[in-house]
């Protein structure tokens, strides 16, 4: 394996698709882009952690981590990908390797019989092996195993590459692409080709958020071939490669994927945003002209346009009554990527005021797009805990928007708190996720709790006990004393 | 009473268990002012530190020895050297508690020796106390890193020999993994109705039991004080909660001197019961009213109850400790246990659990057996909600991690009152399913065959050694 590794970890870190890569001399990019991890000051998931995330959402095949139960039973059904069907992909699946087995060396002959149980109980599609540290470390050579499986059952077995000690979550994302490049795509001809066919990338299907994208797409008579990797098929992605254009969804995880489909398969990409108004209707604009450009009809741009003024201006219509709760209210926006500047646009459109966008995951364009639209763009890299509960506690900023890992810093510091990342519970895509995230947020940010527990008890009021007078007079209340 | 069973196969499907290592970490979070530290990759710590911000719904200071590749192959003591470093540095902990992993066990470090270097090197450390236990996710589970991690804390931190300095009123209390902090509160206040201080390691009550302080802490706050962990020795008597925690009482006696008992169970009349008998005779203290009151109020909850429990069929699937709990206080309102799945074969205590077979295996067997025995309620954490749907049966919230329910903390199943309202909450399940009867409910005329209910399992004090 370690060759194997070496030599695809060498591959993924020569991104040419990557800005932030081709900027680097010779010598700094042989070094990787992973900043190396302090020890006792790192946070964040590993490499099996990444390609868990983005291949999970096929929803009909089977995943199975070869591994210690560790990897699969802590982190097994802890996300909320939906299904239009199958749900063959929440089970856990596991090889479970016990002392035993890695004393013995067991361990390709146990992977070997779990595909086959896998196979025989569920019958799927495909099979999704990945690769974690201790069996990649005692050298069970998983892509072998699953050759053979692959002969033998008549079934494709996907093989991961994902030991956790190879990298950090981003780093994993990638290698899922490279699975899917390297052994799914293009393994399936599409029943038949529309001239606007096209897949998205990067796009997990978020508590349903594709189910507020793909009726746009329909409304315009583009047809979503692949979805990668949100409630898709396996037969859908293994036929991927029939697209005409490719909409890359989040920058940093699979440009490894959309570049390489650039170069085998000739599918121009770009760079787009499901997130906020404007970004939602710069997309559909980008998706229709360059579906124009490789050969479909003329009429889709004016359509795309009608579209976008009768949704721009339902979802406003939609956001007015919230306009004046969340008027000039301070948001602090901790998060990364795409999001760190398409949901500020969103954000500013209805006169809230960004105090802090994070950039800790953006890319050098992602950061551009921050500059462009923000007359006065406050950028913030990591933030510690303790910082920004000092932030929220000083009242610098109304509410804080973030991943869950966040959360009880901003709630601890009796701030209102709203997710946007994967453990949310609402969808925020497209025109109705916008208004979906407003309401949300004016729902938070006007609730009365927050003003109750801020009050102060009564014995920080004042610490002098009044003896009550049980006279005949009338008592006065906490609130007049 | 019951075979264990351990089916030959070839991995799992939706794990049962969660880590050693896991289990570790929450122990040592316990401890007023500390920080957990994974030796080992840093998913194995995101990952344990996700599950565990789910199911408190608390910020967890879990960190990372961040191994990477090179590491794993020239080793890991450089970076266990780096972390604590960095931990201290960045946070000042008072506590620092340490859990191998299964990747750093695979190469065979010497843990125990790098830290003995690291710790002759690095003086600054020496204010920090800081202990190791091997917890490689390949052995054990949940469980067995807990009782791992409170054993390793206590030889490294309790100071040795029995002393009789301070109150003669100290008694100490080791809870299991699957007590809640309203479960140590209540340990606590029936310990205190006897005039006696509690030392409770560790002290999930105090740490983790929600609560919004006035300042920022990136540690621990609450828990498990050091001083009183090295006064252990003060203790008349040490309680230990579960067949797992035995080590660690024996642990503790054999520093100290200090007499240890094990209960196995604490969920209904006659393990509370022993309990409070045991408090009586450490205390000297007469039993108060309001413990009497207590066991009155559960006497009729069991009256009220068990026409709701008589005779229903259910399956449980929990780490060994729990499932024994929980099946013996079924069995005594006579309902019927027909499927117990539990994570290791480690425990003694399978064997008395009150079912036919007891089943090492994962949620797939749960969900499979449990169909096959027409189990009317399904009893484990959160991820059997999937069984649950397929099935179209009753959930019962039980064990770690319950991420889809509000305030598990604050839910208590043992002594008198913990007991009386976890049966409420048992019968109100079964009471809210009864429904109208409709002529169609009638088409077998067949009356099922009664059987005698046979003598329940009393006896829960172990014997140690």
């Amino acid at each position: 394996m370690g060759e194997v590794l070496r030599s695809k970890t060498a591959e993924l870190f020569n991104e040419p698709g990557c800005a932030k890569n081709q900027a680097k001399s010779e010598k700094e990019r042989k070094k990787g882009c992973s900043k190396p991890l302090v020890p006792g000051a790192a946070a964040g998931g590993c490499a099996f952690d990444g390609a868990k995330i983005a291949l999970e959402p096929i929803v009909d095949v089977v995943h199975l981590t070869h591994g210690p139960s560790a990897c699969e039973g802590n982190s097994w059904d802890n996300r909320h990908a939906a299904t239009s069907g199958p749900s063959t992909y929440r089970l856990g699946l596991t090889t479970d390797l016990s002392e035993l087995d890695i004393v013995m060396g067991n361990g390709e002959k146990r992977l070997y019989r779990a595909i086959k149980d896998a196979i025989a109980r569920y019958d799927p599609p495909a099979v999704f092996v990945y690769q974690t540290c201790v069996p990649a470390m005692i050298g069970d050579d998983i892509e072998a195993v699953c050759r053979h499986a692959a002969e033998k059952t008549g079934t494709p077995c996907i093989p991961v590459l994902s030991a956790g000690f190879s990298g950090k979550k981003n780093f994993g994302n990638k290698l899922a692409g490279e699975a899917l490049f390297k052994h799914v795509i293009g393994t399936i001809e599409p029943e038949y080709t529309t001239p606007t066919d096209v897949n998205i990338l990067g796009e997990y299907n978020i508590v349903g958020e594709i189910w507020q994208i793909k009726p746009l797409l329909e409304k315009l008579g583009i047809r979503l071939l692949a979805n990668i990797t949100g409630d898709a098929r396996y037969r859908d992605i293994a036929g991927a490669h029939r697209a005409r254009v490719n909409m890359m969804m989040c920058s940093a995880a699979l440009i490894n994927l959309a570049r390489q489909m650039e170069e085998r398969w000739g599918i121009p990409y770009f760079e787009g945003s499901f997130y906020g108004i404007a970004d939602t209707s710069a997309a559909l604009r980008m998706l229709a002209r360059m579906l124009v450009e490789r050969g479909a009809p003329e009429d889709l741009l004016e359509r795309t346009e009608a579209l976008i003024t009768a949704e721009e201006a339902r979802a406003w219509a939609r956001i007015e009554p919230y306009r004046e709760i969340l008027k000039g209210k301070r948001v602090i926006l901790y998060t990364g990527g795409v999001k760190s500047w398409s949901i500020v646009s969103a954000l500013q459109e209805i006169g809230m005021k960004i105090v802090a966008t994070s950039v800790r995951k953006s890319t050098e364009g992602d950061k551009e797009r921050i500059k462009e639209i923000m007359d006065d763009p406050h950028m913030v890299g990591s933030v510690p805990a303790r910082e920004m509960y000092a932030r929220l506690a000083n009242d610098e900023a109304d509410i804080l928007l973030s991943g869950g890992k966040t959360q009880y810093v901003g709630l601890k510091a009796r701030r209102p708190w709203l997710d946007i990342n994967q453990e949310r519970n609402y969808a925020y895509a497209g025109y109705d996720g916008t208004v979906a995230l407003v309401a949300e947020l004016a729902k938070s940010l006007s609730n009365p709790v927050w003003e109750e527990i801020r009050r102060p008890a009564p014995w920080e009021i004042s610490a002098d006990i009044v003896p009550l007078d049980c006279g005949p007079q009338s008592r006065s209340g906490v609130g007049e004393a | 009473m019951a075979t264990l069973l351990q089916p030959k196969k070839n991995g799992s499907i939706n794990p049962l268990k969660s880590s050693a290592p896991l289990g570790a970490a929450l122990a040592y979070l316990g401890v007023d002012g500390a920080v957990p530290l994974f030796h080992g990759a840093q998913g194995c710590t995101s990952f344990a530190l996700t599950l565990a911000v789910r199911h408190f719904r608390e910020d967890m200071p879990m960190q990372t020895t961040a191994i990477a590749e090179v590491e794993t192959i020239l080793g890991g003591a450089d970076n266990l050297e780096e972390a604590l470093v960095n931990l201290q540095a960045r946070m000042n902990p008072k506590f620092i508690g340490i859990a191998s992993t299964a990747l750093i066990e695979t190469r065979g470090e010497d843990i125990t020796g790098d830290l003995l270097s690291i710790m002759q090197r690095r003086h600054e450390l020496a204010r920090t106390a800081i202990v190791y236990a091997s917890t490689p996710d390949y052995v054990g589970a949940l469980e067995d890193g807990w009782a791992k991690a409170v054993t390793a804390i206590i030889e490294g931190l309790v100071v040795p020999g029995e002393r009789r300095q301070k109150s003669l009123r100290q008694i100490n209390i080791l809870p299991g993994v699957h007590q809640t902090a309203a479960d140590i509160d209540q340990l606590r206040d029936m310990a205190a109705a006897f005039g006696l201080d509690a030392v409770v390691l560790p002290d999930l009550s105090g740490s983790l039991d929600g609560h919004v302080n006035a300042e920022f802490t990136p540690i621990t706050s609450g828990g498990t004080k050091l001083e009183d962990i090295a006064d252990m020795g003060e203790g008349l008597a040490t309680i230990a909660i579960g067949q797992h925690m035995t080590p660690a009482a024996e642990a503790l006696e054999g520093l100290t001197g200090v007499p240890s008992t094990v209960l196995a169970n604490l969920t209904g009349l006659a393990a509370t019961d022993e309990l409070v008998a045991l408090l009586s005779r450490i205390s000297g203290v007469a039993v108060p009213e309001s413990l009497k009151r207590r066991r009155s109020q559960l006497v009729d909850a069991m009256l009220d109850c068990h026409f709701y429990l008589g005779g229903k069929r259910i399956a449980i699937a929990a780490d060994p400790d729990l499932t024994y709990q929980l099946a013996v206080f079924f069995k005594s309102l006579g309902a019927e246990i027909v499927t117990a799945v539990t994570t290791t074969h480690h425990s003694a205590l399978l064997e008395r659990v009150p079912a036919k077979e007891v089943v090492v295996g994962d949620l797939m067997d749960f969900e499979e057996r449990a169909a096959a025995a027409q189990a009317d309620l399904l009893v484990t954490h959160s991820h059997g909600r999937q069984a649950a749907e397929r099935l179209g049966l009753p959930h019962l919230r039980v064990g770690f991690p319950i991420f889809d329910r509000l305030g598990v903390q604050h839910r208590s199943m043992i002594g008198y009152a913990g007991s009386r309202d976890f049966l409420y909450e048992v019968g109100n399940i079964f009471l809210s399913l009864i429904k109208e009867k409709k002529p169609e409910d009638f088409t077998s005329a067949e009356v099922p065959p009664f059987k005698v209910q046979e003598k329940r399992d009393v006896g829960q004090t172990l014997a140690i050694g």
